[in-house]
């Protein structure tokens, strides 16, 4: 059926709309077009003259090893991030879903960490993960091993991706909550009976049910992982101990704003906005196939 | 194939409801046990319980020889038809079936043979290649019967697989189930409230009511000489009637000032006891007025088609006969007479048969 409003005066819509309208041109649309201008401009160091170079910047980037190992950077980090947020909020959602009964605090308590802003929960993880006062830092090192993030490359990747996941694992596990709720608990006790344990009733039933659920977290996890971690990132490592943690969209800001390139960060951000656009575009194409069964 | 054999069995939630208050009752190798009973009588529980999907709280529950209590549900070789069939939604009609063979490790060979074999006795071939969304109630059904016979297991269970099916598909499915049952040999416990279907299905009928067993037997037995007043009234469609009566000394009743002779020995000796009279509806038949009769104040009439129920009141009280259309005039005042050996007599408060 179709539902269409009728207004008497046709005005009316677009002055209804143009609020909307007028705050993604200016936060959105002018700023983008801006970033497209300004990849296709080299500026001096002191901004007193620019010069129209066409793809110069990008060809500059894309013959820069430093941003293929920036490139590599953010792969490792994003599928850390996203398998370990959704392996873990897996799990706990299946233990919950488990218990359901006392579910309603337990649900409460996961919900929190989501609500923590990233700069906060980027300090939170310092303080446990610090070198010298960090309570787990102090386990690793009785267990032997030299914690040390600061001038480790790979602790400080550890670090990010850990402050990173365990901020997504909230919203994973209500998702995947609904998800295990959703699958009738009639088609669990027709696979025991047919003789699957546990551990292949997950893998054979439960886990393909939730494939739709699990596609759709996998894409708002990647775009979390590319997007949302500079807080993090920039609150715990600052994209080092020597650019180890340096993911794309943190170069665009370690590049533009402290290394003054202002071009070459403007056309980086095109290429994020294209990966973002090609994220979003995969993500529609298989919500309107649904991923079902 | 293997006898079940329920001993004292108990269930108790969480919170305290007691589903299931002692039951005992065993069914033979290769028989058709129906559980029926009103809707939140511990039907589903007790055959759960038997699935090993609920823990059981107290009694044995014997599959064969062996006692399962502590049994996986896996382990009890059963297979169970669930109300809403359950079919794996991911997996293909084939696949479904296959499921549990693989499970067990069968080799593909025989599970390809045992699927086919399936799939041509329930008339589900043209469908193996289908997910369960796209096939029809009646086919989903056909899939789960599949699902339950490619394991060959012990036991078949089911709980009220029809009631999602309309009224000619259920019917047409009973048949089936019946038909499938007598030729695989397989024990079976079939849950339902419908009583039509328990009726029709069993070798061995028990009715249920609030978590205890009110009597078992063949469905000819319960029917006959219900052992309550409860399955007397569940029993039987249209219900059975009942007037409330005097117990006198000579082998009858009185209701009001009529004297209605009963089926002999109806409990002798009491004189003066109030009681039940229990009579079908179809054991009622329409005579000439006189002393023993009923008179039955028409209200109004039901037709079926070869027979009509006449709907009206004895003495005030609802009642019902079942007639032959046409045979009986449809106002006015019917007088109506019954064997002594049709009569049922029931203690207003135990519900007991005298
Ligand atoms: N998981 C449960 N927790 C607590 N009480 C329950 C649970 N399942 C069932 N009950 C209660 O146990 C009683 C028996 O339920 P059961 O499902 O066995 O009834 P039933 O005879 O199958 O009824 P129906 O014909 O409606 O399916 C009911 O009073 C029900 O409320
Ligand atoms: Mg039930």
């Amino acid at each position: 059926m179709e539902k269409r409003a009728v207004f008497g005066n046709r005005a009316l819509p677009y002055a209804l709309l143009a609020p909307q309208i007028a705050i993604t041109l200016i936060f959105f649309y002018w700023p983008a077009a801006q970033a497209v201008r300004q990849s296709f401009l080299v500026e001096d160091a002191f901004g007193l003259s620019t010069e129209f170079v066409w793809f110069e910047n990008y060809i500059h980037l894309f013959t820069d090893p430093g941003y293929y190992r920036t490139l590599w950077t953010t792969v490792v980090f994003s599928t850390a991030v996203t398998v370990m947020s959704l392996s873990v909020a897996l799990l706990l959602a299946v233990m919950a879903d488990r218990e359901i009964k006392g579910a309603t605090g337990y649900r409460t308590l996961l919900i929190w960490p989501y609500a923590v802003a990233p700069a906060v929960a980027g300090v939170l993880w310092i303080f446990m993960l610090d070198p010298s006062l960090g309570i787990i830092a102090q386990g690793l090192r009785r267990l032997g091993i030299d914690w040390n993030p600061r001038l480790n490359g790979t602790h400080a990747m550890i670090q990010v991706v850990l402050a990173s996941s365990w901020k997504q694992i909230s919203y994973n596990f209500l998702f995947f909550l609904a998800g295990l709720q959703a699958i009738p608990k009639s088609v669990i006790e027709a696979a025991a009976i047919d003789g699957a344990r546990p551990w292949r009733r997950f893998w054979t039933i439960i886990l393909p049910l939730l494939s739709p659920t699990t596609f759709f977290l996998v894409v708002v996890n990647i775009v979390y992982a590319f997007f949302e971690t500079f807080g993090t990132i920039d609150a715990m490592t600052g994209g080092g101990p020597a650019k180890a943690t340096e993911t794309l969209v943190y170069k665009v800001y370690a590049d533009g704003r402290l290394g003054g390139d202002l071009g070459g960060s403007a056309a980086q951000s095109v290429i994020l906005m294209a990966i973002v656009i090609g994220l979003t575009a995969i993500q529609f194409r298989f919500i309107e196939r649904k991923v079902t069964y | 194939m293997a006898s079940v054999t329920l001993t004292d069995v108990r269930k108790v939630y969480h919170g305290g409801v007691e589903a299931v208050r002692g039951v005992s009752f065993e069914v033979a190798d290769g028989s058709f046990c129906v559980l029926v009973g009103p809707s939140g009588c511990g039907k589903s529980t007790l055959l759960r319980m038997i699935a090993g999907l609920e823990t059981i709280s107290g009694g044995t529950v014997r599959i064969g020889e062996r006692v399962v209590n502590a049994i996986e549900p896996a382990d009890r070789d059963i297979a169970m038809v669930f109300q809403n069939y359950a079919l794996y939604p991911h997996m293909s009609v084939y696949d479904n079936m296959a499921y549990g063979l693989r499970n067990r490790g069968t080799p593909k060979a025989e599970i390809d043979a045992r699927v086919r074999e399936a799939a041509r006795i329930l008339d589900v071939e043209p469908y193996l290649d289908r997910r369960p969304k796209a096939l029809s109630g009646g086919q989903r059904q056909r899939v789960a019967m599949g699902r339950a016979i490619v394991r060959k297991p012990q036991v078949f269970l089911f709980d009220e697989p029809l009631s999602n099916l309309d009224a000619k598909l259920r019917v047409q499915m009973r048949v089936e189930i019946k038909r499938l049952q007598r030729s695989l040999g397989v024990t079976s416990i079939y849950v339902t409230h419908d009583q039509v279907e328990a009726m029709t299905l069993s070798d061995q009928l028990v009715v249920m009511n609030a978590g205890q067993v009110e009597q078992i037997g063949t469905p000819t037995e319960l029917y006959r000489r219900p052992a309550t007043r409860f399955v007397a009234g569940f029993l039987g469609s249209p219900a059975m009637n009942f007037i409330p009566a005097v117990l006198r000394d000579d082998g009858a009743v009185s209701v009001g000032e009529r004297r209605v002779a009963v089926s002999a020995g109806a409990g002798g000796g009491r004189a003066g006891l109030p009681v039940e009279l229990g009579i079908r509806p179809e054991d009622l038949r329409v005579a000439a007025s006189a002393p023993g009769t009923l008179p039955l104040e028409i209200e109004f009439v039901e037709e079926l088609g070869a027979t009509q129920l006449i709907h009206g009141r004895i003495d005030g009280v609802a009642a019902t006969v079942q007639v032959a259309t046409g045979a009986a005039p449809t106002e006015g005042t019917l007088a109506l007479a019954v064997e002594p050996a049709a009569t049922h007599l029931f203690e207003p408060e135990s519900g007991r048969r005298l």
